[in-house]
């Protein structure tokens, strides 16, 4: 199981990323960065502090992880999509010696580490900014952008691998990504929430990587760091496993 | 040794036999067709010999290996150029080729030192840091060869490797292929062109429902299979001119307006249609075609 043929996919994808790294890297940047500094200067002056702190330094964490969500969803939907069905990147790939597992760790790995690169960009804000507490304790967030990108990155996977076209991933969208980026503690604390709801927030991966994320940029260990990073790593797992048999079934039938 | 035998391939989807009981043994160093109308079981054929996909019974045997058990190993020594283009439209031409040398695990100097051979072989000496968007689509479809031969294989799989091109490109394609029979390569090849199959086959299996129906050189299959010669007729009173003709046309057969007269002696026929002005005609050597149809039918099979 454990081998580095998945790399030269994951190369590929790099290659082809590094050509149009500076307008990627914008537009992956461009619209997190203004959710924060947008909303977190302009909502943030008429808020008092929330959860103690300055609404910039609460909304920090929220767009890391939800900058770190849309980079792995991003990347394993449209752009897995248009290798897969449209490009057949894959399908010339899987006439070498590589396999499907290959091709599809090469995806995982390769969403991820955008993934990680989305992170780093808004640490890059976090640190310029001073919204963080404890140098030091914001260098966490790596392995936290990196557990919550493969989770989403599996995740994504699994649409991609049964998405007809990409109008189909707006379901996705709609009945998944938004309602974890308005439910997942992005904006403001899950406790702001009635029971029930703050209940099913619970369940959501979001909340899991705000609940790890939020506390390192704020200066405190998280509470119950197993729990939140074993279930990003099952709903990782549980969405490439699906992937896997998903995509073997669409393509090699 | 044979670089690929298929014993008894049967696949099935959803109840329906798509392969039934295929056998196909090829030569080395031999260029093999594969033939047979839409829906014949070719390209499930080749997805099954290349390991993709898994057998419901019989056995596939690439270069030694068993399939798909052995797929990633047989692989590396196989090239494939498929029906749909799938080049990267990211890439150069050249980076096209260091990526899948890459998939093949070769390191970046042994996929450089093979590099100008590709550019060489596939016309595209001049093109090599051109982007894909910008070569024609014959030039695309040698790249694509040249992809595939990227490993040095010792058998290459080609799927319809001409269609849709103009005959300078075929042409083109042509002689790269006979160039690596040249090398002692093996080739299977499919195709719907049947003077393709002609030119460059030794050997041609025709397929239909699912099983070899007939196997043989492209010379064989004509003089076992067809009449050596065939009179086309069309026009005015070809009804009245069928209905007497069977009395020196061995085998006819209508399609649409057009009559397929099948005889060993043309001269007979040319010279009875000489007295019906309204008729016109076209005389030339039976050909595989005339075969292909012959042994599967008229009827479109979409």
């Amino acid at each position: 199981m454990i081998d580095l043929n998945w790399y030269p996919v994951w190369r590929r994808n790099f290659l082809v990323w590094k050509k149009l790294a500076i307008p990627s890297l914008l537009g992956n940047l461009a619209d997190p960065m203004l959710y924060m500094l947008g909303l977190g200067y302009g909502l943030g002056g008429l808020l008092q502090a929330v959860d103690g702190v300055p609404y910039l330094n609460f909304l920090a964490a929220g767009t890391l992880a939800y900058s770190v969500m849309n980079s792995a969803t991003f990347e394993t939907l449209y752009s897995a999509f248009s290798r897969m069905h449209v490009q057949k990147t894959w399908e010339a790939i899987l006439n070498t010696p590589l396999t499907l597992k290959d091709v599809l760790l090469g995806e995982l790995f390769w969403a991820t580490s955008k993934s990680l690169l989305s992170a780093v960009a808004i640490m890059l804000v976090i640190w310029a900014l001073g919204l963080y507490d404890n140098f030091a304790m914001t260098l966490a967030l790596l392995p936290v952008a990196v557990l919550t990108g493969f989770c989403f990155a599996g995740m994504g996977l699994a649409i991609n691998a049964v998405s007809p076209n990409y109008d189909f991933f707006l379901y996705y969208f709609t009945l998944a990504i938004t309602p974890m980026i308005l439910l997942g503690g992005v904006f403001y604390p899950p406790s702001a929430l009635p029971a029930w709801l703050a209940g099913i927030a619970a369940w959501l991966p979001l909340t899991h990587a705000i609940n790890l994320a939020r506390p390192l940029v704020l200066g405190h260990l998280p509470t119950d760091i197993l729990l939140h990073g074993l279930a990003l790593l099952a709903y990782g797992l549980a969405g490439f496993a699906a992937a896997l048999v998903l995509t073997k079934r669409r393509l090699l039938k | 040794m044979s670089p690929l035998i298929l014993r008894g391939l049967c696949k099935s989807y959803g109840g329906n036999l798509v392969v039934d009981g295929l056998d196909l043994e090829l030569e080395p160093g031999r260029c093999h067709g594969l033939l047979g109308p839409n829906g014949a079981g070719k390209t499930t054929t080749l997805r099954l010999a290349l390991g993709l996909i898994g057998t419901d019974a019989g056995s596939v045997d690439l270069l030694g290996y068993p399939m798909p058990a052995e797929a990633a190993l047989a692989r590396r020594k196989v090239g494939v150029v498929p029906q749909i283009d799938s080049l990267d439209p990211d890439f150069t031409v050249r980076e096209n080729l260091q990526t899948y040398g890459r998939y093949f695990g070769m390191k970046g100097h042994e996929i450089e030192a093979r590099i100008p051979y590709l550019l060489e072989f596939s016309g595209l000496a001049g093109k090599a840091d051109a982007p894909i968007n910008n070569l024609s689509g014959g030039m695309k479809r040698r790249l694509t060869l040249a992809r595939a031969l990227v490993n040095d294989p010792d058998l290459i799989f080609l799927d319809e490797p001409t269609t849709g091109l103009d005959p300078q490109a075929r042409h083109l394609i042509w002689q790269g292929l006979r160039r690596l029979i040249g090398q002692g390569k093996t080739l299977l090849l499919t195709t719907h062109f049947m003077d393709e199959a002609e030119r460059l086959c030794d050997v041609i299996s025709v397929l239909d429902q699912g099983r070899v129906i007939v196997r043989g050189s492209p010379r064989e299959l004509i003089s076992e299979h067809i009449e050596p010669h065939v009179v086309e007729i069309y026009g005015e009173g070809l009804n009245e001119w069928k209905a007497c003709a069977s009395s020196y046309c061995r085998r006819c057969e209508q399609a649409g307006e057009t009559l397929f007269c099948y005889t060993e002696a043309p001269d007979r026929v040319v010279a009875e249609l000489a007295a019906m002005p309204g008729l016109r005609y076209l005389h030339r050597p039976a050909n595989l075609e005339d075969v292909f149809l012959k042994l599967t039918g008229r009827d479109l099979r979409d």
